[in-house]
């Protein structure tokens, strides 16, 4: 099983919408998604479930990672990954963010290393780049949806500038490409 | 950028040289923010490698109260979860109603946020004034800032928000007095709170409880050390007492899964019942 660790803020609900309700059940890995939120927001999980086949979670401390499956850090607090399962952390906000994509791209790069795609999307600061560098630098596969496009560009454009190789793709061909990075599992 | 495995070995050995030396035992943490940790230590002290901290920690006490200080403090805000302290006043102080005098036990109680909170919810309720409060943490540090009741004055809108949302009714600014160095909460929240060091890796249970709480304090800790302080909590708690988690914290596949009731599920109120 593999892990994709999304990271967006500002225009955030639309592309997960986008990009998660078009990968299919069968994904062979497991989806993180830190998306900045507010502290007592809980509608996000709900709205997602109604457009993804993958079943949608706020994630729970020391929670199992299930290929197929995506985890959604919960408002105010760092979603760290371990290898296999989820841990919680309400340590104090990273450039204001909690959650912030670094702390999840950058546990997400110790932890899955080079088994591990992390994808930048709309957002308004420039949270993410540095972990987003760290999990192309262990060889994992860097995708930013193109600044052109994106609601806000900050974000993916600093990931970008971290990371210049990194694939730049409109939302609609994110799923495809997420498909052909982590492969799928046959029906059970 | 540092090699992943061998950063691993360094630093069990770390944690083992801290185990072996000052006795506090860090092994059942969970890695990932352990790791982020070490790693803003590493920084701080401008040492290259784990290997480099593990050194100087075992020649030089002071780093290791900077380490522990590090490693141990678990960052809250007062009325953290507003929704949380609601659910205190409706479904869990009509049970301590019902005793004529309750202990309740704050497990990793850091600087006292969560101590304060519950002081001003039971005054409003009447019945403080029956109740003692253990305040427990590992580190002594912050016992101290939480005996000194003083907070950042830039807090104290988030907290008075909380404070209203949590069902408080009084005006906040009551219960301390701002000052320079920053707000000072009142002395007499502490009338009936005992402040003192424990350990919930390696110390035993000392007391048994009406209400125990324990809020994002495991989930530090892997799966296999989260078992072992349910095991303590559940041998701290009346038949009937009351257990309070974090919002994120789940009861299911931990050892006394079956001995509680729950009280408020999603407020994680987990009632002890067999």
């Amino acid at each position: 099983m593999k892990l994709v660790a999304i990271g967006c803020s500002w225009g955030g609900l639309a592309a997960l919408t986008t990009v998660l309700g078009g990968l299919p059940e069968e994904l062979d890995a497991a989806v993180v998604v830190a998306q900045h939120r507010a502290t007592d927001e809980s509608l996000l999980g709900s709205l997602l479930q109604r457009e993804t086949a993958l079943p949608v979670h706020e994630a729970v401390d020391k929670q199992a990672l299930e290929p197929g499956a995506v985890y959604l850090a919960p408002p105010d607090y760092h979603l760290l990954v371990e290898r296999g399962w989820i841990a919680l952390s309400t340590e104090a906000p990273v450039q204001f963010a909690r959650p912030s994509l670094d702390v999840l791209f950058e546990t997400a790069a110790d932890a899955y290393g080079a088994d591990c795609a992390a994808v930048v999307m709309t957002g308004a600061s420039d949270d993410g780049a540095a972990g987003f560098a760290e999990i192309a630098g262990r060889g994992g596969v860097a995708i930013v949806q193109d600044p052109a496009e994106a609601e806000r560009s900050e974000m993916p454009a600093a990931a970008l500038a971290a990371v210049p190789a990194a694939t730049v793709l409109p939302l609609s061909a994110i799923p495809q490409a997420l498909v052909e990075v982590c492969g799928t599992r046959s029906r059970v | 950028m540092a090699d992943p495995e061998l950063e691993e070995l360094e630093i069990e050995l770390l944690l083992e040289a801290v185990h072996r030396r000052y006795g506090f035992d860090f092994r059942g943490y969970a890695p990932a923010s352990l790791k982020r940790r070490l790693q803003r230590r590493l920084r701080a002290e401008k040492l290259a490698s784990v290997s480099a901290l593990q050194d100087r920690v075992l020649h030089d006490p002071p780093t290791m109260e900077r380490l522990l200080l590090d490693l141990s403090v678990n960052v809250t805000a007062m009325f953290r979860d507003p929704s949380f302290y609601a659910a205190l006043r409706a479904k869990v102080v009509p049970l301590l109603r019902t005793y004529p005098f309750t202990r309740i036990w704050i497990a990793g109680c850091s600087t006292g946020e969560e101590v304060y909170s519950l002081a001003i919810l039971l005054v409003e309720e009447g019945i403080y004034e029956r109740t003692r409060i253990y305040a427990t943490d590992i580190n002594e540090v912050v016992l101290e800032q939480a005996k000194a009741g003083v907070f950042p004055l830039d807090k104290m809108q988030e907290y008075t928000e909380n404070y209203a949302r949590a069902g408080g009714d009084r005006s906040f600014s009551e219960y301390y007095l701002a000052g320079y160095e920053g707000a000072l909460f009142a002395r007499s929240l502490l009338d009936n709170v005992v402040f003192a060091q424990h350990n919930l890796v390696s110390d035993r249970a000392f007391n048994e409880f009406n209400l125990i709480l324990c809020r994002n304090v495991m989930i530090y800790f892997d799966r296999a050390l989260q078992n072992r302080v349910h095991e303590l909590f559940y041998e701290s708690l009346e038949t009937f007492g009351v257990l309070g988690l974090g919002h994120k914290e789940a009861m299911s596949f931990t050892p006394h899964e079956q001995s509680y009731d729950e009280l408020d599920a999603g407020e994680r109120l987990y009632k002890k019942v067999r």
